[in-house]
């Protein structure tokens, strides 16, 4: 019983621990990226070590031995960088990535109850421990050349005088003087005053205030930067004062002498800085409420379109202030739900930062030489949109370092660097965001993709695609699980897998090659999954939702600017320029529909897969913003819709998803047999690519 | 207030105020399409409203009758009969929508009437008896006699793989082969 209900809460613990540990990773990972570029300073080592040496904190407390011993080795290989007794060399470096992935390993391990293998990071300590010992010994002298800045390797006990006077709300922030007390006796012999002069009377006494100060004399061995590490965590919270008194060697009485009030930033190389105020600007908040939140502010939005229909009714003139009122409403509930989605909003970072381990992990295994850039990794989308990034992602950087990049050999004879580049950017672009991934690999091979496409019935014989349609082709999954693929030209493995994965999200993937020189995929996602900006139209008795970020321009066309085209339908000259026009009720099969654009409106709209189009609806009845709800949790997914949104009137409206309007109007006004239509045989391919 | 409604809602908390006949009996709700009695696990019924007009999925199968928003869920409507191979039903303000809970799902059951709740001992099930009709009996679980009906228990688990399956199939109709 006991354990039980201790078990609880521990369990509680346990999870933020292993939430904090994920951040701290993966701050440890873009600061180890930092310092490989060689952009890191001091600063950036520090930041790396406090992360080694929380998730260690952490561990101890929570009894994992193995990433105790495992992270103290590595804190310690950290720390003798900090002070510069080991060089940031690239072989250090690689040493230090290496160690972060198994601490990353053996973080998962815990969480998931799991042991790591012996010899995981048995070889890696191993090394660690040999960097630590080597240059100890061998650069003594080296080390005794600069005592001055860090008196921090003498093997001697010297005496060190604390003054330690914690700020009144030291104790709300969850530190125990008392514990910093018994850390310091393990360092040594420790005699302890207290200073009782700002205890004020019982009366005003708060009793979650610090009202006592203490000076310790402590004899020790240790460097003065493991004192340090002692009020770590309380440095920001108290007046802090170190100095050493009784020297061993007289001669270093006063280059030895470091004084340190708390405020400065002065401070010798060796010592832990504490991070600017920062942490303190942010809180920890459970994302189960902040999308509760999100869930009710679209609620609330849905409400607001309600009473701004209804406003709409009442005549301008006689409830002026009612009507100003639902202006305001307006306003104030378009302010929140965007102030409500900036807080899930996240930098893509979060999801960058784990690529180049990818492209570690997977080039060593490869024996290639690639070296993977990242640009733009503060833009933000919402938390929804990152966590579906990462599969996609790491499947495409796994594809252009399997398939695109050649080995080191093959890429020098072809005349290139012999290391390998993996472009990685995001950037947001006209209310979307933009992902991009390239190499300057050997490219897709379109002869033989075409040629393979042939043999399976893909594409009808006697029809030339163009380039852009032949490299779609590695979306098509009857394409891409042959097991042949990965030998023809072919990245492919799963690329369908990757371009329903982005779909389902409102996303569009294209690729751009040159053979011999590499491929671009373009990811372009929506900033949130939650609201659109939408366009409310009707057909027929139906009303749908286009979203307005697709949306050029609208229009009534004259009869003289509507073509036929033959086996294609109609077309629309705008400006010089030939549209394809889309019935949504032939789409759709909805009746008592416009069929003449004449009679309608044309909204004309782009996307990235499909173009422009012109797409025809009865009528256009006002902008809104809608909030998203899946049809497929409930239902399933419904070709040329990608949504479903309540409106005003609490009807639901379902949302088109315009880039496959032209596909969803051809397959139902034709044959449900296409390989029989020579016409059309990428349409074909399409409609493959969307079955599976 | 619709009759129909009233006295189904009436039959629904007198149900539960009474004691349940035995720790093992199965409570189902039964409905109506046209003539015939069918009955539902009442575990999976969340509940129980009148007909109102939905949002039509495009291209979905003829069962499929929409979709409505439920208190801001978007909840697709099935049409029993249709889906039982008898026809559309031509929905009035007197018709009934079941809402249910299956695999994680909420869907809505169109059907006539709600009639009644009864109480069944699991053991008084008689298996559906083979007809040569390969299409109903796999969403049905059993029959019930009650003193002087039959009613025919419906399986959620059996109609929602098959709803999911026959919108599949309808939706495979127009892939090629070569897919």
């Amino acid at each position: 019983m006991t354990t039980e209900a201790e078990g609880y809460p521990l369990a509680q613990f346990r999870k933020t621990y292993f939430e904090e540990c994920a951040e701290l990773l993966d701050a440890l990972q873009s600061n180890l990226e930092i310092l490989s570029n060689a952009s890191g300073d001091d600063e950036t080592l520090h930041a790396v070590f406090r992360s080694v040496h929380s998730i260690k904190g952490g561990a101890g407390a929570f009894g994992f031995a193995d990433l105790v011993a495992f992270s103290h080795v590595f804190e310690s290989l950290l720390d003798a960088m900090r002070e510069h007794t080991i060089k940031l060399t690239p072989d250090v470096m690689q040493m230090v990535m290496r160690a972060s992935d198994v601490l990353a390993d053996m973080v998962n391990a815990a969480r998931d109850d799991q042991s790591i293998a012996e010899n995981h990071c048995s070889d890696i300590v191993t090394a660690m421990e040999g960097a630590l010992n080597f240059p100890l010994e061998l650069d003594g002298p080296t080390v005794h050349a600069k005592p001055a800045q860090e008196g921090s390797h003498l093997s001697g006990e010297r005496r060190y005088r604390i003054a330690f006077a914690p700020h009144t709300e030291m104790l709300q922030k969850a530190n125990e003087p008392l514990l910093l007390i018994r850390q310091l006796r393990k360092l040594g012999g420790l005699s302890v005053e207290v200073d009782t002069s700002r205890l004020p009377q019982l009366a005003s006494l708060d009793p979650e205030a610090a009202y006592l100060g203490w000076t310790f004399n402590l004899d020790t061995g240790v460097p003065l930067s493991a004192i340090h590490e002692v009020f770590e965590f309380v440095e920001d919270d108290c007046d802090l004062r170190i100095e050493v008194v009784e020297p061993e060697a007289a001669t270093h009485t006063t280059s030895d002498v470091v004084v340190r009030p708390t405020m400065s930033m002065a401070a010798s190389p060796g010592d832990v800085v504490a991070p600017p105020a920062s942490s303190a600007q942010s809180i920890r908040v459970d994302v189960d409420k902040v999308d509760r939140l999100v869930n009710l502010v679209g609620e609330l939005v849905i409400t607001q379109a309600m009473l701004t229909e209804q406003g709409t009714l009442l005549p301008v003139d006689q409830h002026p202030a009612l009507i100003q009122g639902i202006e305001a409403l307006a306003q104030g509930a378009r302010e929140l739900q965007e102030s409500v989605m900036a807080i899930r909003a996240q930098p893509v970072k979060s999801v960058f930062a784990r690529m180049p381990r990818v492209v570690r992990d997977l080039a060593a295994t490869l024996g290639k030489e690639v070296r993977i850039i990242t640009v733009g990794e503060m833009t933000e989308i919402d938390k929804t949109v990152i966590e579906q990034l990462n599969d996609p992602l790491t499947h495409m950087i796994r594809n252009a370092l399997d398939h695109g990049i050649e080995g080191p050999d093959e890429r020098a004879a072809a005349g290139k660097p012999r290391q390998g580049t993996i472009n990685l950017s995001a950037a947001q672009r006209s209310g979307r965001i933009v992902i991009e991934v390239s190499d300057d690999g050997r490219g897709l091979n379109r002869e033989r993709i075409l040629a393979k496409a042939q043999e399976r019935g893909l594409v009808a014989p006697g029809v030339t695609p163009t380039d852009e349609e032949i490299d779609n082709l590695i979306f098509v999954p009857a394409f891409s699980t042959a097991d042949v693929v990965s030998n023809i030209s072919g990245r492919g493995v799963g690329m369908d897998v990757v371009k329903r994965n982005v779909q389902s999200m409102g996303g569009r993937i294209t690729v751009q090659s040159r053979f011999g020189s590499g491929s671009r995929f373009t990811l372009s996602l929506p900033l949130t999954l939650a609201v659109l900006d939408g366009m409310v139209v009707s057909v027929g008795k139906e009303t749908f939702i286009i979203p307005l970020t697709a949306i050029i321009e609208s229009l009534r066309p004259h009869q003289a600017d509507i073509h036929p085209v033959v086996g294609r339908g109609l077309v629309l000259a705008l400006r010089g320029e030939y549209l394809p026009l889309t019935h949504l009720h032939k789409c759709f099969a909805i009746a008592d529909a416009a069929s003449d654009p004449c009679r309608g409106i044309v909204i004309i709209v782009e996307s990235e897969s499909a173009g422009r189009i012109g797409v025809v609806v009865d009528e256009l009845l006002g902008q809104q913003q809608v909030v998203v709800k899946s049809l497929e949790a409930n239902y399933e997914a419904v070709d040329g819709i990608s949504g479903a949104t309540i409106l005003g009137n609490g009807r639901v409206a379902l949302i088109l998803d315009i880039a496959r309007l032209r596909e969803v109007e051809s397959s139902a006004s034709t044959d449900p047999s296409p390989l029989a239509q020579h016409s059309a045989p990428i349409g074909v391919l399409k409609e493959a690519a969307h079955a599976a | 207030m619709q009759p129909d409604h009233s006295s189904s809602s009436h039959a629904v908390s007198d149900a539960l105020d009474r004691p349940a006949a035995g720790t093992d009996t199965q409570q189902f709700i039964t409905f109506t399409l046209g003539p015939d009695e069918y009955g539902i696990d009442i575990m999976v019924v969340r509940e129980i409203k009148g007909w109102t007009d939905t949002t039509m999925i495009p291209n979905a199968p003829a069962h499929v009758r929409g979709v409505i928003n439920l208190r801001g869920v978007i909840v697709p409507i099935f049409d029993l009969r249709a889906r039982f191979g008898a026809g559309l039903t031509v929905p009035t303000s007197m018709h009934v929508v079941i809402i249910v809970a299956a695999a994680s799902r909420t869907v809505g059951l169109l059907v006539d009437t709600v009639s009644d709740i009864i109480s069944v001992d699991p053991k008084a099930i008689r298996p559906i008896p083979e007809m040569g009709l390969p299409t109903e009996d796999q969403f049905l679980e059993g029959l019930v006699a009650m003193e002087d009906r039959m009613v025919t228990l419906v399986s959620l688990a059996g109609l929602f793989g098959k709803l999911a399956d026959a919108n599949k199939r309808a939706s495979a109709s127009d892939i090629p082969k070569a897919a």
